[in-house]
């Protein structure tokens, strides 16, 4: 039994569950989600019922790389690109100058909308439980391969709950403290209770915990806005979705707005920095550096004049507005003042402040890469607490924990993507090969496959996973089925339409051809994702081979399995400190263990040399 | 880990002796030594049965030109050192053909071996029992830590850090592209085609000076060059003559050498010696004196060792000394010539090393390879410039990398998509990195966040 109650009265909850998901932000309701749908009997416990699926942060779902894991998600059949299409009131195309592989979706939440409709979907899912509830600890027995074996939770109020599996996906909420300027608040996001205790219990455990730092900015009435001083972002036009599942979107569409900050604004945050959280030593942990607030902006970056800000509607029954860029912790009377410098929003009401949050995470390197804990048996992590940011990064792994929690508890083998295969492959095999010391985003920089691994494709990479899952519907696998073949029918079809006397393939190589650029006619019944396809396909055939052909060698070293009981003391010829490191990580596979750092190809010839021999 | 590449490599070491063996092992063994061999009795290598041996000819089936006189054994799995089928090639024209031979074999899809790959394979297929398995992997780990060791050893010397370098530089490149790729609201510019282009073919000039290091690498670990220099009728031809008349020569022709300049090889104690001549010796009865003099100047610059020929029968000219002058700071031997007649060169101070000669009696040539040998072993050769021992594994890395620049910067050219750009750039990058023993993935995030202001 667990090892510190803090309730005097313990109850024993009547119902038993296979699955009990901690936290239902991104992370925890795609967990949940997949569990219950998968056919286990799965509770989701969150400190507020009415928060779930929260976005703490700006109020948009996708951009570069975070739509791929989106749509990703989608191919797996998770439910965030779904959800974002049913409550999108903006959608826009990065990137579309460049080539398929880097064009990336994003879309602007009615965050409202978002959370009601993520909300409903969990309370008429089947096998799922919904319960309001803190939870402080663990209920927990001797693992048979591990020193603890997760059998339980409990929450503040006593009650005990009996699962085989427990998913945690705490966010920002273990241990947060808020910094307004010099004032400190605990809380997990503005305005609600921090969670206290689950650390601890994690820790009792075994697990190591670090801090981390993350921010926000202020809130504005939109009413207050000057829009002859700001520049409009329309939507785009030809709307694309992220679900490939979603047919039409009937909400309407709204702007964003650009304006930006100038020499004043920088003048009185300079003029402040001695009252910065972040630069008087009251913030003692990492953040984002892709996200840094405006006052590092504005001293990292002395010699910019001016910063970009967007000014982004947080619904449509709503006139408040979120301000992109200018996340700060700085007091509220130096938030008011740089709001009044910035042209379009010198005459706004500030109805939240900005703030920073710090919050405990787990050291993600503790994890295996189907997001158990090498220490405690049935636990899996996943979200932030592992060290990430972003609500794509979260759902990401929710639902690949998910779908491993119940293949654990079915005795099946684990469910890992690799590098090759999907953003949230690399995803997770950077969190827990290589760890993190910032909040982990995914950017199409870390992917060593970025031409394969592209938004238009997902669910062609994945959705057979999905299938086989039962996540993803016989029609849904019909469908894709179909696209397939309009890809090949179409790619035959340019192979043999002769224009110009060669054929359409032929021309669409031309560095200076695009798709576009062949008779309107041959494509006109196609999909822009199968036209993207198409033309990744054809018209970069070269690049693709050659990383099919790398992805095909990575593929050699992901699949030499590794047993997690081996013993590296074994391998004759390893060095100490190689073997220290790979005890430390047990990774799954050789592929895995030759990128962990710090091992060479040396000691990944001598581990091969023993898997072999035996 | 590519364990079902088909290996080669020259397996035996090399020095004394013509002959040499090329060892092939892999599934594909005898069908890639059937596409460069010609048997004498006509037939087909594929159809062949294990453990037999076929004389012919070793083909380039791409110009059709004899390479060598060859014995080829073909022993096909399980029974063979590997346990893999195996084909061995003994050539027996010495280190040029031999070496051609194996780029062939690459040609046609075979891989050069890693240090060590032929046991580690008998080993992987278990043709070796437990009890010799530890023993193995000694081999396996010393070699590679040998190797490790040289290259660190290269770090401090020059390559890696002219490696270093390039890297680096390609590295400044990808971030510039994909800042702008993973930040498109972030106000970043996609760098113009001019400046990819500037950035990218200098790099690509850095490779080729690398590229030129092979040639001298080469001679370190396949032998010396040594340049035959004086001025006209001195007897510089008559002694290139007498070296080869004593010896096997190979006349090839180097692409890329001076037009004038003809590189022949010799074989002294087993070690080849490359003799840079001034193919305008032959006749230079048509030539302006100072004309031979610029041709031997052109062949020392490029020469380990420089002989200095010189008529003993006549005094000293201007021209004599202005080829000494021009020789100084090489290793160099002064090859008085003519011993049969009287001396009258009288005395000169450099080159130190002076050997007496009569090419046309033979007499000191003796002396005189046995001091070019001399030479050769003490290393008395002093790198020249960026000239690091480029091995052949390091010339084909770098080869590929500039194969991937070459096709960035036609993609430059051709306006494509940036991010094939920096995929070809990454290509570029891993294969250098193949040299250092480095990656550099989370590099580019951690440079573009150093680089660029970020942030919403």
């Amino acid at each position: 039994m667990s090892p510190n109650i803090t309730s005097h009265t313990r109850y024993n909850y009547p119902n038993q569950y296979d699955v009990i998901v901690i936290g239902a932000g991104h992370a925890g309701c795609e967990a949940a989600l997949a569990s219950a749908r998968m056919g286990c009997k799965t509770l989701i416990a969150t400190l507020n019922l009415d928060s779930i699926g929260q976005m703490s942060c700006n109020p948009a779902i996708g951009g570069l790389a975070k739509s791929h894991i989106v749509r990703e998600i989608d191919a797996l059949g998770g439910e965030m690109a779904k959800n974002i299409d049913k409550t999108a009131i903006q959608y826009r195309m990065l990137n579309t100058k460049r080539g398929p592989a880097v064009w990336s979706l994003r879309a602007q939440a009615d965050r409202k909308a978002y959370q009601q409709s993520m909300k409903f979907v969990l309370e008429t899912s089947e096998n799922l439980d919904m319960i309001q509830a803190e939870i402080i600890d663990f209920v927990v027995a001797k693992g048979e391969n591990a020193p603890y074996k997760i059998i339980g939770v409990q929450t503040r109020t006593g009650l005990v709950i009996q699962s085989k599996c427990v998913v945690v996906t705490t966010g920002t909420f273990m241990n947060g403290l808020i910094h307004i300027g010099p004032t400190q608040l605990a809380g997990g996001r503005i305005a609600e209770p921090a969670s206290i205790g689950l650390s601890d219990a994690l820790r009792r455990l075994g697990l190591g915990l670090g801090r981390l730092k993350t921010g926000t900015p202020p809130r504005i009435n939109g009413q207050g806005i000057e829009y002859d001083k700001v520049t409009e972002q329309p939507p785009d036009e030809h709307k694309e979705f992220f679900s490939y599942s979603t047919e039409d979107v009937n909400q309407p569409q709204v702007p964003c707005y650009v304006t930006y900050t100038n020499k004043n604004t920088h003048k009185i945050i300079h003029d402040n920095l001695n009252r910065a959280p972040l630069y008087t030593g009251q913030i003692k942990s990492v953040g984002p550096r892709y996200c840094p607030s405006i006052e590092v902006k504005i001293v990292k970056f002395a010699d910019k004049d001016r910063h970009q800000i967007f000014i982004e509607p947080e619904g449509l029954h709503t006139t408040e507005m979120y301000l992109n860029g200018l996340a700060t912790s700085l007091p509220q009377d130096v938030q008011i003042a740089m709001l009044r410098t910035i042209p379009g929003l010198a005459k706004a009401h500030i109805v939240k402040f900005g703030y920073a949050i710090e919050y405990d995470f787990v050291f993600p390197t503790q994890l295996y890469p189907y997001l158990e804990a090498k220490q405690i048996e049935n636990l899996f992590l996943a979200g932030q607490i592992n060290g990430t940011t972003g609500y794509e990064e979260a759902a990401g792994q929710g639902i690949m924990a998910g779908i491993n929690a119940v293949l654990k508890i079915r005795r099946e083998a684990p469910f890992i993507l690799d590098r090759a295969q999907a953003y949230i492959g690399v995803l997770i095999d950077d969190l827990v090969t290589k760890g993190t010391e910032e909040p982990y985003r995914m950017f199409t920089s870390l992917a060593e496959y970025r031409l394969l691994l592209r938004q238009d494709n997902a669910d062609m990479r994945l959705a057979s996973f999905g299938h086989k899952f039962g996540l993803i519907s016989d029609r849904q696998m019909r469908l894709l089925e179909e696209k397939k073949q309009q890809i090949e029918s179409l790619i035959m079809l340019l192979q043999t339409t002769r224009h110009q006397e060669k054929t359409c393939a032929e021309l669409l190589k031309r560095p200076e051809i695009r798709l576009s650029h062949l008779p309107e006619a041959l494509f006109a019944d196609y999909g822009p994702d199968v036209l993207r396809a198409v033309e990744m396909q054809v018209k970069y055939e070269g690049y693709i081979q050659r990383d099919v052909l790398r992805a095909r060698k990575l593929k050699k070293l992901e699949n030499k399995s590794i047993p997690t009981t081996f013993d590296y003391n074994q391998v004759y010829g390893l060095k100490r400190e190689a073997a220290e490191k790979l005890k430390n990580i047990k990774p799954v596979s050789l592929g895995q263990a030759s990128r962990i750092s710090g091992i060479s190809p040396c000691d990944i010839s001598l581990i091969l040399a023993h898997l072999e021999r035996k | 880990m590519s364990d079902k590449d088909t290996i080669c490599a020259v397996s035996t070491p090399p020095g004394e002796g013509g002959i040499g063996i090329i060892r092939i092992s892999g599934r594909d063994a005898v069908r890639i030594a059937g596409t460069i061999f010609r048997p004498r009795r006509g037939g087909d290598l594929q159809s062949s049965a294990s453990h037999t041996i076929h004389y012919g000819h070793v083909i380039d089936p791409c110009t059709a030109e004899t390479i060598d006189e060859v014995l080829v054994s073909v022993m096909r799995a399980p029974a063979t050192y590997t346990r893999e089928d195996v084909v061995e090639i003994n050539c027996h024209g010495g280190v040029v053909p031999l070496w051609r031979t194996i780029g062939l074999l690459i040609q046609a899809g075979a891989r050069q071996a890693e240090a060590g790959e032929f046991t580690k394979r008998a080993f992987l297929n278990g043709r070796i029992d437990l009890a010799q398995a530890e023993a193995v992997i000694d081999i396996i780990r010393a070699k590679t830590e040998l190797s490790q060791r040289s290259a660190n050893e290269q770090l401090l010397g020059g390559l890696s850090r002219d490696i270093s370098g390039l890297m680096e530089r390609i590295l400044r490149i990808i971030t510039c592209i994909d800042a702008a790729l993973d930040f498109p609201d972030e106000d970043i510019e996609m760098p113009s085609g001019e400046s990819l282009e500037e950035g990218i073919s200098s790099i690509i000039r850095g490779i080729d000076g690398l590229l030129s290091g092979y040639i001298y690498g080469s001679v370190l670990r396949e032998g010396v060059a040594a340049a035959i220099v004086g001025r006209t009728n001195v007897g510089k031809s008559s002694l290139l003559n007498a070296l080869l008349r004593q010896n096997r020569a190979i006349v090839t022709e180097i692409p890329g050498t001076t037009r004038d300049v003809i590189e022949e090889f010799i074989n002294i104690s087993g070690i080849p010696l490359k003799i840079l001549d001034t193919a305008g010796i032959r006749h230079t009865h048509d030539m302006a004196e100072i004309e031979g003099v610029k041709r031997s100047l052109a062949v020392i610059e490029s020469a380990d060792i420089v002989l200095i020929v010189m008529d003993g029968s006549q005094a000293l000219t201007p021209e004599d000394y202005k080829v000494i002058d021009k020789a100084k700071g090489k290793t160099a031997i002064g090859v008085i010539n003519k011993s049969d007649l009287p001396k009258m060169t009288g005395s000169f101070e450099w080159p130190k090393i002076q050997m007496e000669v009569s090419c046309l009696t033979g007499a000191g040539l003796d002396l005189l390879k046995q001091k070019l040998v001399e030479l050769m072993k003490k290393g008395a050769v002093p790198p020249g410039e960026h000239a690091w021992a480029v091995n052949r594994r390091h010339k084909t890395i770098l080869e590929q990398s500039k194969a991937n620049l070459e096709r960035a910067l036609s993609n430059v050219k051709n306006c494509l998509s940036p991010e094939f750009i920096s995929e070809d750039l990454r290509g570029a990058m891993s294969s250098l990195g193949l040299i250092t023993g480095t990656t550099y993935t989370e590099d580019i995030l951690d440079r573009i966040f150093s680089t660029f202001c970020i942030g919403k």
